[in-house]
């Protein structure tokens, strides 16, 4: 789960990590109202967004005076943002955080993630922070020191130093930076972070350590034992159909395909998905209906994939291991009988029970194209699929 | 032989008499895996399904010599229960349970790394679907019909993408040394790599099949290993060819891995090390087959 710059910088704050003096504002007055509590004569706007490169989007707007703050805000607020990370969709910006000018002397890059091979959390930096890091990775490697922690004992302060002075950073500032690598480290501790960045990290005009921007982003599965961080989740940041299914429990992603898909396991959705594709088909989505797949779930999993108005077929892919081929038919039966599908359904059903599973979909009298193997059932909704979008074509014409 | 289990395993359920740990643990009993008793914290003493209930896995091991465990105990408390498993001496856990906390399985990793490798616990999973030797032992929540006794050794990430393996071997007559379900948490016990390994020893294991997808630099890896280290022929699949490329957020992820995440690139890989790459999921029955004939 991810969340807002604002938010990373209050919890990094309380860890004694520097950050610009600044406010939330929902409007564009909430906006002045938040510049002018705030010294200085230069304010900088920023959309809220759960996305990086937000300043090559237009999403950071620095502001000379409270007019401009204005303007910034009422340009960014409603707008769909897209950035080279939110994908062609984009995201909204309902927020703005208005932040204290300053002037940099040097710009850094510090991020700490869990580095799955290491099995290690490693912390990264940079003495080069700013927009090009991801270019500097490709071209100049060395000049990005990493450093892996171990899990027992935690970071330690000499790994903290020798970042700090990776980092370039002067000996005056060494126990301030030092102060804000530890605190970072506590922080995606303590609240079990995946990911925590602070780019640039700069050092001031007047000699201060200040994280200029910072991203967290959290383990969804220590969500349940960090209720603090559960509750900043920003539903209109993640598309609409993914939040509902997250709040059933499903996990779904939405893609640009016509064929609907609802499926047992993520890798056999993928397998699915790779299927539907060389058949000639594009799928519209990707959807893991988990184990223990009832009839209320398969019917909450049919709303959510015919909520894409562009789906033509749908395929089910179901191979039990902890589900039985039985409920699953009785589910899909059910659910086919309650929203009234206007759309051809192929069913693949493989596994525990799976006798009985094809008599209750073949006794059921629906519509229902069934397949015994995973090649055929992507053939057959493949095929479905064309032959709808051809009567469609022969309506029109 | 098989790898991990056989007949003679002594099989413990930790989180025996819940609901889950119930009900799987009927299914191996059913299967003929030799499952001696079970762990909940609080229950020792009773009897659960005709087999001793004992408070702490240490007592499961000294009353009657449990070798083996499977955790069906839920995310906050499953790293807890590995570790207490590692602790009591025994040889291998599958962990079963999904939604185990990344930092959890850190903290486990590093625990079982305080054990001499002759001494340390063998763990798959956790958020996989478990071990089995056709015919001998299942240690996990597959369904066991599917799997016929033979010489191909699996080891996969997906649960039911392994089940689609096995059971396109079985319509063609093709049996399953062992199947390992290695999992799919960014943080897991056993890589492929591990496994390929164990299955290289194995005598009866003559074909390895390696179900992967995209993320993580493990297929390479194993893929690298058999090149150097096997004499046995390695097939293939990755699944994830269509999938979208993962969105991220920050700068992070693409500093920290390097090039052959997507299944495109991982597929390119295997093939230059020598690994015959199963062109579509369907096809993972004929590819065998294919190889088994050039032996």
């Amino acid at each position: 789960m991810d969340i807002h710059e604002y938010q990373a910088k209050e919890i990094l704050t309380k860890y004694g990590v520097k950050t610009a003096e600044g406010g939330l504002a929902y409007s564009p007055e909430e906006s002045v109202q938040r510049a002018r509590e705030i010294d200085g004569n230069v304010w900088v706007v920023k959309a809220q967004i759960h996305s990086g490169a937000r300043g090559k989007a237009g999403g950071i707007k620095v502001c000379k005076t409270h007019d401009e703050v204005r303007t910034a805000a009422e340009e960014l607020l409603g707008k769909n943002l897209v950035t080279h990370q939110t994908g062609p969709a984009g995201k909204v910006c309902s927020r703005v955080y208005v932040e204290a000018g300053m002037q940099i002397v040097k710009e850094m890059y510090l991020c700490f993630l869990i580095d799955r091979s290491f099995e290690r959390i490693v912390m990264i930096g940079s003495g080069k922070g700013g927009m090009e890091i991801e270019e500097l990775t490709r071209t100049n490697p060395d000049a990005i020191k990493k450093i892996y922690i171990e899990p027992a004992v935690g970071l330690q302060d000499f790994q903290a130093r020798e970042m700090a002075f990776a980092l370039g950073v002067e000996a005056t500032q060494l126990s301030h930076a030092v102060k804000a690598i530890r605190g970072c480290y506590r922080a995606l501790r303590d609240f079990d972070a995946n990911m925590l960045e602070i780019n640039p990290l700069v050092v001031t005009g007047t000699g201060e350590l200040i994280a200029l921007d910072a991203k967290m982003s959290f383990d969804d599965n220590a969500l349940f034992r960090r209720h603090e961080i559960a509750e900043l989740r920003d539903k209109t940041q993640g598309d609409h159909r993914e939040v509902a299914a997250a709040d059933y429990g499903l996990s779904y992603i939405g893609l640009k395909g016509d064929i609907g898909c609802m499926i047992n396991g993520a890798g056999l959705a993928m397998a699915t998905m790779d299927m539907i594709k060389l058949a000639g088909g594009e799928p519209a989505n990707f959807l893991d209906v988990g184990g223990g797949a009832s009839a209320e779930r398969t019917e909450r999993a049919f709303r959510l994939v015919l909520a894409d108005k562009g789906v033509k077929a749908i395929l089910v892919n179901i191979f039990a291991g902890i589900n039985r081929c039985d409920w699953i038919a009785e589910g899909v039966v059910h659910a086919v009988r309650n929203i009234d599908m206007q759309v051809p359904l192929v069913v693949r059903l493989s596994g525990t029970n799976v006798e009985e599973g094809r008599r209750i979909i073949a006794e059921s009298g629906l519509p229902i194209i069934t397949a015994a193997t995973l090649a055929e059932a992507a053939n057959k909704v493949v095929q479905a699929r064309n032959e709808v979008i051809a009567e469609e074509g022969m309506k029109k014409v | 032989m098989a790898i991990l289990i056989n007949e003679s395993t002594r099989i413990i359920v930790q989180g025996f008499t819940g609901k889950i740990g119930t009900f799987h643990a009927k299914d191996m009993i059913a299967y003929g895996s030799n499952v001696v008793g079970g762990v909940t914290p609080g229950k020792g003493g009773q009897q659960h399904l005709g087999l001793p209930v004992f408070n702490t896995v240490k007592e499961a091991a000294q009353e009657v010599g449990a070798d083996a465990t499977i955790v069906f105990v839920p995310p906050a408390f499953a790293a807890d229960s590995i570790m207490e498993a590692a602790d009591a001496g025994i040889r291998y856990c599958v962990a079963i349970t999904d939604g185990i906390p990344t930092q959890d399985m850190m903290t486990v990793k590093n625990f079982l790394r305080r054990f001499p490798v002759e001494k340390r616990m063998v763990l798959t999973g956790p958020n996989c679907a478990g071990t089995i030797s056709p015919g001998r032992a299942m240690l996990g929540i597959m369904p066991g019909h599917i799997y016929i006794k033979g010489n191909v050794g699996i080891v996969a990430r997906s649960g039911t993408l392994g089940y689609e393996a096995a059971d396109q071997m079985r319509i063609m007559g093709i049996g399953i040394s062992t199947s390992v379900g290695i999992g799919g948490d960014p943080i897991i016990g056993s890589s492929h790599r591990d496994i390929l390994e164990r299955f290289e020893e194995d005598e009866e294991t003559k074909v390895v099949v390696m179900i992967g997808e995209i993320g993580g630099p493990q297929e390479v890896d194993a893929g690298l290993f058999a090149k150097e280290h096997m004499s046995k022929p390695v097939i293939a699949y990755i699944a994830g060819l269509t999938a979208p490329e993962g969105r991220r957020m920050g700068h992070a992820g693409a500093i920290i891995s390097s090039a052959g995440e997507s299944a495109a690139e991982k597929v390119a890989m295997l093939k230059e090390l020598g690994v015959t790459i199963c062109p579509t999921p369907s096809a993972i029955g004929d590819t065998v087959a294919a190889v088994f004939k050039d032996l």
